[in-house]
């Protein structure tokens, strides 16, 4: 193994929105180190006032994504020897989110989208009716599947260089979900779910450059579900003729 | 940036060009072989109802297919939306559509 100098050298971003600049810090090396352990160690034992925002560090929330060195990524789960480049981290909040203060980016358009997508279920029984038997391997429960462990982290969201371009684009996360929904068995209003991407922020503005599925760190593939609703609604265009 | 309406266009009109590229190629390589001369052109296009629609079909295709592909990168890359992007698009399909037509019609009307 190379040998490694016993201190990291570490860019963070620091400042609001408004007014943005980076900070240096001297973090020390340990050989097992995630880059969330360099934050929390800045915070703990070099600058009480640095913001960031982690919970469960074993890959489970999605909370703790920041960029690093440039790429969207879990901190909790990111080795620092992974990304090192020759003892130095830059440290940013996510891409493509307005940023609240230091590293905590402002999760509202993301989660807003969510919601604009219309990613909600539209149940197709009452509670008083049985339990639908759903068959595991059925093909749409299968791709289904694909797409259920989305931890909504918005990694694929600042990966996104459509969202970069347009604001108005709901992102791959959301996208994604609604596509889970659209194989749904149980989901009673396949249309409404197909009108809710068609508009001007929806699938059709993808360009299909795969960042989302490149940086999703739970290996989904969002790319390929937005390309599943492109071929749904244009398939429904013709259906049903507007 | 597209709606599915857009996208729709867009992709049809590159399916109604994916032929007439072909044939376009096709009829150049047939016509370039022992010298061209606008006199030979003229003399397979001038008072064609074939190439008139053949060309024709070409210039609608590629205007909106054209106007569709810009009106993206006006907006994701220039940041120009609402009306501007609504006019400029228009604009260009209309410019291209013109620019096209007067060419298809030099060529095929006699």
């Amino acid at each position: 193994m190379k040998s490694r100098s016993s201190t990291l050298q570490v860019k963070v971003n620091r400042g609001s929105q408004a007014d943005q600049y980076f900070q240096t810090f001297d973090v020390p090396a340990d050989d097992n180190q995630t880059v969330l352990d360099v934050v929390s160690w800045i915070q703990q034992h070099a600058d009480p006032t640095l913001s960031y925002r982690f919970s469960c560090r074993v890959g489970m929330c999605g909370s703790c994504a920041m960029m690093v060195n440039g790429e969207p990524r879990w901190t909790c789960r990111t080795h620092v020897k992974k990304v090192v480049k020759a003892d130095r981290l830059t440290i940013e909040p996510l891409r493509n989110l307005p940023v609240i203060k230091d590293l905590a980016a402002d999760m509202d358009p993301f989660f807003d989208k969510w919601v604009a997508a219309g990613g909600r279920h539209h149940p197709s029984s009452t509670r008083a009716d049985p339990i639908a038997k759903v068959d595991p391997t059925d093909k749409a429960r299968v791709t289904a599947d694909a797409s259920i462990e989305c931890i909504n982290c918005a990694v694929c969201y600042a990966a996104c260089d459509t969202v970069a371009g347009n604001p108005d684009y709901l992102g791959p996360a959301a996208l994604q979900r609604v596509w889970t929904l659209y194989n749904d068995a149980k989901d009673a209003d396949k249309f409404s779910l197909l009108d809710q991407v068609s508009g001007m922020g929806g699938c059709h503005s993808c360009h299909s450059m795969g960042s989302c599925t490149h940086y999703c760190p739970n290996e989904l593939d969002p790319m390929s579900a937005i390309a599943g609703l492109k071929r749904a609604t244009a398939r429904s265009f013709f259906k049903r003729g507007d | 940036m597209l709606n599915l309406k857009l996208y729709m266009l867009q992709r049809i009109s590159a399916l109604v060009m994916l032929p007439l590229v072909l044939g376009h190629i096709a009829v150049m390589i047939y016509a370039a072989q022992g010298g061209l001369s606008a006199a030979e052109i003229l003399g397979r296009t001038q008072g064609s109802l074939f190439w008139f629609l053949f060309y024709g079909t070409f210039v609608i295709a590629v205007s909106i297919h054209a106007a569709i592909g810009l009106r993206v990168i006006l907006y994701e890359w220039m940041g120009i939306k609402d009306f501007k992007l609504e006019i400029l698009s228009w604009g260009i399909c209309l410019a291209l559509f013109l620019l096209g037509a007067r060419a298809v019609l030099a060529v095929t009307w006699s």
